[in-house]
């Protein structure tokens, strides 16, 4: 890796959010995904003649929420234009979209890089978002020298999202995309699902020198289907470029796609420039106007977003800013963390509850490769475990093991109790009992700790536990343990 | 504003469209006369109106977000030269 130093980077994010309506924006042909080629494709979506197309409402009520949800200028009066280009997934040889009057303008987003006191927030400005159709798939294997077309994605309903260029790392700009993921599917707008192409995210990236002003040439990455990716497609870009200037050569305004196998960017083709695309009104739509009235109802309905639920978890729950950031990330994180609570009613724990699910689970689900709502172990069985460690049935290590045997599906956290006799040692007694044991067997030991080997308190713990078979709940253990030895002179 | 024969031949690049060398003089003046038709509209005094996206003056009616349509592959696929499980063939694309 080339050294960074004396090079400042700059990236900008294109980000293509479906819209989750059940039709298109043009036409009444379905949106559902993974259909056979061509059975959503109608009319409009060919662009065959003498067609009109008539705007989704439920696409406008969508692109507006997103506005409102960051803060941007929701256009009273939006209108739509022509983008003419010449690909055979956009059969009318235009895409519809929104060039001099989006619908969503401005707006701003706080991202946090880094964890604990190293975290840092800064707040990254939208530049606009659009309204457009989204194109069609090309498929460019087996068909003996010819390209096939599957038109059921063309006319999809598109927000673009358009951030300023003031991410200044390939971290701060997958902060940057995890932020708008989150709002897009806390809104409902947006499935969020990179894999199917509901959420893409294009970087546009450059370099300059450290103190300059004018921004450097720069190249547009494509094809990025995860967060992941997302990191290592800039990083490698940002290496590539510095390396190349500082080798004499000088960077190409190009589209670049990425290559997870391979982990580079190669150029995919040279960027036309923006006005061949010969923008003009679009003569078949006419102004979309949006009432105000509509529009305060609009601003009414939106859902307790990311930021407002992570500092009310804080104020609320006592999390740490931390913990809250990594539970309200996702919508369906913070929809299991909160079903969990619930179900533990007057037991609730927020700290201990959080503790797990940013915890045992999040790691258990990352091996797997799953996200929380195919988890295994669900919020109501979660809470079972929890409460049965609130009232101290069992210790943090016994609960790990009832945790583990219910991702192996073997029932819920009371049979599995039942079951492997995990029952944690809570009665006094019976601890006394046990610690009284193993001092009378180890009178040598005893006397080092009482004459200042103080280390020697942990080698009866574990005595004890031993003899408990780890059920022994460890508070009380400890201070039966600090009763009975006494003070060991070497501690203060 | 008036048009070059090169910014001619970009534009019909961009469309698509091919022109015979031999035309390109007689359609660059053809092309230039439209535009001077056109430039007439700078002497209209638009300063206090705003710009329109429309000639009609009215908005855009919404549909609701209903699915109507109903699959109707067959029928569509027959207008294309190639077709092959349910997709369109067309030339190669890929640069």
């Amino acid at each position: 890796m080339s050294s960074m130093n004396g090079w400042e980077v700059v990236i900008g994010l294109e980000i293509h959010a479906q819209l989750a309506t059940k039709s298109k924006i043009f036409s009444g042909a379905s949106t559902a995904f993974g259909a056979e080629p061509n059975v959503q494709a109608c009319a409009v979506d060919l662009g065959l003649p003498g067609v009109l197309p008539v705007l989704n409402a439920e696409a406008v009520r969508m692109a507006a929420l997103f506005g409102l949800a960051i803060g941007a200028h929701v256009a009273p009066v939006s209108k739509f234009d022509r983008k003419n280009y010449f690909y055979p997934d956009l059969p009318k040889g235009y895409q519809i979209s929104q060039l001099a009057q989006p619908i969503v303008s401005g707006g701003s987003v706080t991202i946090t890089t880094g964890a604990g006191e190293k975290a840092v927030n800064k707040t990254i400005n939208l530049t606009r978002a659009h309204l457009e159709e989204d194109a069609g798939k090309s498929l460019h294997e087996d068909f003996a020298g010819m390209t096939g077309i599957d038109l059921n994605r063309a006319g999809t309903p598109l927000i673009e999202i358009v951030s300023e260029p003031e991410m200044r790392s390939a971290a701060e700009a997958v902060a940057y995309a995890r932020k708008i993921h989150a709002i897009v599917q806390y809104l409902g707008i947006c499935d969020g699902n990179m894999q199917e192409g509901s959420f893409r995210v294009d970087a546009n990236v450059s370099v300059r020198p450290k103190g300059e002003t004018k921004l450097g040439t720069r190249t547009e990455i494509k094809n990025v289907n995860s967060f992941r990716f997302l990191e290592r497609a800039i990083d490698y870009e940002i290496t590539r470029q510095i390396e190349l200037i500082e080798d004499g050569g000088t960077v190409q305004q190009q589209t670049r796609l990425y290559d997870p196998d391979k982990d580079e960017t190669r150029m995919m083709r040279t960027k036309e420039a923006a006005d061949d695309y010969r923008y003009f009104p679009d003569p078949d739509l006419l102004p979309v106007v949006i009432d105000p009235s509509l529009l305060a109802e609009w601003k009414a309905s939106l859902p307790e977003l990311p930021d407002a639920k992570a500092a009310r978890y804080q104020s609320e729950y006592g999390l740490s800013p931390y913990d809250a950031g990594v539970l309200t990330s996702a919508r369906a994180i913070a929809t299991y963390f909160e079903q969990t609570l619930n179900a533990m009613g007057s037991a609730t724990d927020a700290k201990l509850c959080a503790n797990w699910v940013t915890g045992a689970l999040a790691a258990q689900l990352n091996k797997a490769n799953l996200g929380i709502e195919q988890s295994p172990v669900s919020s109501d069985a979660l809470a079972g475990l929890l409460l049965r460690v609130a009232d101290n049935t069992l210790s943090n290590k016994l609960a790990k093991e009832v945790f583990d045997a219910m991702w192996a599906g073997e029932g819920d956290a009371d049979s599995i109790i039942d079951a492997r006799g995990l029952k944690q040692i809570t009665d006094s007694s019976a601890i006394e009992d046990m610690v009284d044991g193993i001092l009378a067997a180890n009178p040598d030991k005893v006397a080092e700790y009482r004459s200042g080997k103080d280390k020697l308190f942990g080698f009866f713990v574990g005595q004890v536990m031993k003899a408990a078979q780890g059920k022994a709940n460890p508070q009380q253990l400890n201070e039966v343990l600090k009763a009975r030895l006494g003070p060991s002179e070497g501690s203060s | 504003m008036s048009l070059s024969p090169s910014q001619l031949k970009h534009v019909a690049h961009l469309s698509r469209i091919a022109l015979e060398e031999s035309k390109i003089p007689a359609l660059v003046q053809d092309l230039n006369a439209i535009l001077a038709f056109a430039e007439q509209l700078k002497d209209g005094r638009l300063d206090d109106l705003a710009p329109m996206a429309h000639p009609l003056d009215q908005q855009q009616p919404l549909r609701a977000d209903v699915v109507n349509e109903t699959n109707q592959r067959d029928i569509l696929l027959k207008g294309a030269p190639a077709t092959e499980q349910g997709l369109f063939l067309v030339p190669k694309v890929i640069e």
